[in-house]
């Protein structure tokens, strides 16, 4: 379904040069979720962004179904990869009705039939027809995480780029949105390509993952192999610690090499 | 009425205004328009703001109906010039014997045509300029700005008298001038905002879904950035009133006998001594109306830019 | 037990907004000794503008009342502005979620620790520094010397918690209140923070406070944990008993958090009782 190969990312030029993902490569099969884990500055955020034109690809290839991705997207690959944000409260907008959130999508594309389908959106991310006028500041940070979600799938997309879906919400909202997430999956056959910050996050929601540090691929493995503890590398191990909540007497942590 | 206590539940309209769950896109609206309503009317100097701005619509608009006499014939040069404010004569008359009450109520349809072809002509170029500049950047923003810099390097007074001087005096070019030399901040401002909001999420999910960079700028970017720069616009209108009195004044905006209020200022300085009634009346008129857009433009700031408020 | 720390009876805060008054903490009540106590809550639960209450902090147009909030036998409801300010600051520190908001951004780290120390403890300028190369020491910076000529826009965000942690703890306070210290950070970063904190803390006997909505990261490093749900407190309980929880709402915090060990699908997830509110 995607595969990404040595993907380089670069920001700027000579002393602002920045390396923000350096020859990155995975592979997600259809219909997987696979997840990219890693603190902030890792460069996860940025192979997300890089992969729906974003951010620039300075190397490297991304293909979507077989074919590489063009600079810019066509709109064929806006209604195959869709993206929903970390923070409910910056990605509506806070002007537009969750109506007119909805449509525009379908405006963009000429699709018929827009009441029709609005109305199945909010019912498929489990809100009623009673949100479709509503304003975002009129919704809860779940609610709004729930309409973002509608607006990614109502082109009915086959992958979905989730940036740290839940990491803005409650614990009790992740959960109910981390359900919701799951349950799509299943429905529509989507693939997912999940950042995360929280490595018992990805695990939930994620077959294979990738841990990333610094811009580089660190090590890629399975959410069995990370529920049994096993992870060859020390900084995935410093991670599952670091998860499990804070212990009086544990090693020293891995320090950053950055500083 | 304003300020009452929301303990007791809105019931009727207001409930339905208020509705946390609207049935249709206008009552959504409406909704929202009636929330800014309310904290509009919390604000009583903006309320008189807008009653003196209401005032001089409904004054231009019935100016036939309520002046008593006519604006430019005079009545007898030899016993009624330059009368001082009396029953017959509200605001006394003139040196050409004319009353000064007709010529201000009549005046009132210049300034508002002045106010409302400049906002008309200057707000969609600011507006324009500043957005795309913001949202492209790149080359185009050096070089829409630096455009801008060259028009915000003039005073506008100066630029004005310039473009009058070479299109010829008459109140449609001083209305022309205005607006050219009146849109630059409005493009600074739309800059600004615009800035802010293009690397938001939610302008980067209409990119994802396809949007052309049009369809972005107009439907997404400029909403947001209108409230401020309507804000900004009608905090101007008293400026562009007394730039557009001051070429009158000059001898470059209305030309006689036309009753606009900087001109009749500048006939009445001749006898600002011993007549004083011919310059204040149409010195206090252009007064009133330059605070009250002011006061107008403050309450609307803290309706439509919480931002800035305080 | 003795005399507790902090005594805290039915505090209340409230806002007076136009629509309406609402209340954010409704009767809260708890004592603190030289102990490690965190409270829980989600967004909106009331428990930052508890721990802003009990430092006097809380943004117009809050009001604060409560039958008794005494610091050390101080009524802190009716103590003098001038004994309040020597308390805050001197004996009772608060350290805030992003150390990129709380640092002034012109001043050096160690020119804030200096003034910090100054306001509260006459001490001329070079015991001053001493004291905070010390403390800058203490939170295991590796350059104590280099650390203190930094902006703070120079130094990564976990350095700046550590920062403000020392400038916090300089005075050497018997009472921490700390909102949130870690969730700005990195996980590896927050847990190094911790254990700076948590070093800090046992050595000097102090009270502390932690505020934090991570239920998992509270009840491993606290003592004993209250539970707020809508201004008021559901639970209170031992953090090693945390498993033993009665209250459904603390229940439900626990188990709708996905875990490495075991996979649970779907999530439980929460059904608010609006019982509990009451």
């Amino acid at each position: 379904m995607l595969d990404i190969q040595n993907l380089q990312v670069v920001f700027g030029t000579g002393r602002l040069r920045v390396d923000a993902v350096k020859d990155v490569s995975f592979h997600v099969e259809p219909g997987a979720a696979y997840g990219l884990v890693g603190e902030s500055g890792s460069g996860k955020s940025t192979v997300l962004r890089a992969i729906c034109g974003l951010a620039p690809i300075t190397a490297g290839r991304v293909l979507v179904e077989g074919r590489a991705v063009t600079t810019p997207r066509g709109k064929d690959f806006y209604r195959t990869v869709q993206m929903v944000f970390q923070d409910p409260y910056a990605s509506l907008h806070p002007r537009h009705t969750v109506d007119r959130t909805l449509s525009e999508p379908l405006a963009i594309h000429g699709e018929k039939d827009q009441e029709a389908r609005i109305l199945q959106a909010l019912r498929e991310v489990g809100l009623g027809p009673s949100f479709r006028f509503r304003y975002p500041h009129q919704l809860s940070g779940g609610q709004r995480q729930r309409i973002a979600i509608a607006r990614a799938l109502i082109l009915r997309p086959k992958v979905l780029l989730l940036d740290e879906p839940t990491s803005a919400l409650d614990a009790s909202v992740q959960a109910e949105i981390l359900n919701l997430l799951d349950d799509l999956r299943r429905k529509m056959g989507l693939t997912y390509i999940l950042v995360s910050h929280d490595l018992a996050v990805v695990a939930h929601l994620c077959e294979r993952l990738l841990v990333m540090r610094h811009g580089e691929a660190v090590e890629e493995t399975t959410s069995e192999a990370l529920r049994s503890g096993v992870a060859s590398n020390a900084y995935t191990q410093s991670l599952i610690q670091a998860s499990q909540g804070f212990t009086r007497d544990a090693k020293e942590p891995v320090r950053s090499l950055a500083g | 009425m304003a300020g009452s206590p929301a303990l007791s539940e809105p019931t009727g309209w207001r409930a339905w205004l208020l509705s946390a769950e609207p049935h249709s896109r206008w009552q959504a609206r409406l909704g929202r328009f009636y929330l800014g309503w309310r904290s509009f009317t919390r604000n009583p100097l903006a309320v008189v703001g807008l009653a003196i701005v209401l005032l001089l619509i409904l004054v231009a608009l019935f100016a036939n109906y309520i002046a008593p006499y006519s604006p430019i014939v005079g009545g007898d040069l030899r016993t009624q010039r330059l009368l001082p404010p009396s029953e017959t004569f509200w605001l006394g008359t003139d040196d050409q014997a004319r009353d000064i009450f007709s010529r201000i109520v009549y005046g009132s349809r210049i300034t508002l045509f002045v106010v409302v072809l400049v906002s008309i002509i200057a707000t969609p170029i600011g507006l324009l300029v500043g957005t795309v500049s913001g949202y492209l950047g790149g080359w185009v923003d050096t070089v829409l700005m630096r455009i801008t810099d060259i028009f915000l390097a003039f005073p506008r007074l100066v630029l004005a008298l310039a473009f009058v001087a070479a299109l010829g005096p008459g109140i449609e070019n001083a209305v022309i001038a205005i607006a050219i030399t009146s849109w630059p901040p409005y493009a600074r401002i739309a800059r600004a905002e615009t800035l802010m909001i293009r690397n938001s999420d939610f302008i980067a999910a209409v990119k994802l879904q396809g949007a052309s960079t049009p369809r972005i700028i107009f439907g997404h970017v400029i909403p947001l950035c209108l409230s401020s720069v309507i804000v900004r616009v009608t905090l101007d209108m008293a400026g562009i009133i007394l730039t557009a009195a001051g070429l009158g004044f000059l001898g470059l905006g209305a030309q006689p006998p036309q009753p606009e209020w900087g001109a009749m200022v500048a006939t009445g300085r001749n006898y600002l001594i011993d007549q004083w009634w011919v310059a204040a009346m149409p010195g206090i008129a252009i007064f009133v109306v330059s605070l009250g857009f002011n006061l107008l433009g403050d309450g609307l700031r803290d309706v439509l830019d919480p931002k800035a408020a305080k | 037990m003795t005399k507790p720390l902090l005594d805290v009876d039915d505090l209340r805060v409230r806002f007076h907004l136009r629509t309406g008054t609402v209340e954010a903490v409704r009767g809260v009540s708890f004592q603190l000794g030289r102990e490690r106590l965190g409270i829980v809550g989600e967004s909106g639960s009331g428990k930052s503008q508890t721990g802003r209450a009990i430092l006097g902090l809380t943004p117009p147009p809050g009001e604060v009342t409560a039958k008794r909030l005494a610091f050390d036998g101080i009524d802190l409801l009716t103590a003098s502005k001038r004994t309040l300010r020597t308390l805050r600051g001197g004996r009772i520190s608060m350290v805030m979620q992003d150390p990129k908001y709380s640092l002034n951004p012109v001043m050096t780290i160690g020119e804030q620790i200096v003034e910090a120390y100054q306001a509260h403890a006459k001490a001329g300028r070079r015991e001053a520094r001493d004291r905070a190369l010390a403390m800058l020491e203490a939170v295991k910076m590796r350059d104590p010397a280099r650390v203190f000529s930094l902006y703070p826009h120079e130094v990564s965000g976990g350095m700046g918690q550590r920062a403000m942690i020392a400038m916090m703890l300089v005075t050497d306070p018997d009472l921490l209140i700390a909102d949130e210290p870690t969730s700005a950070l990195d996980v590896t970063v927050s847990m190094e923070v911790l254990r700076i904190l948590d070093e800090l803390v046992t050595e000097r006997g102090m009270g502390l406070i932690f505020i934090s909505h991570d239920l998992k990261l509270v009840s491993s490093f606290c003592d004993r944990v209250l539970v707020m749900y809508a201004g008021r407190v559901v639970e209170q309980l031992e953090a090693k008993n945390l498993r033993e929880a009665q209250h459904p709402y603390t229940q439900g915090l626990m188990r709708c958090l996905p875990t490495l060990k075991d996979d649970v699908r779907p999530l439980p997830t929460l059904n608010r009782d609006p019982a509990w509110a009451q």
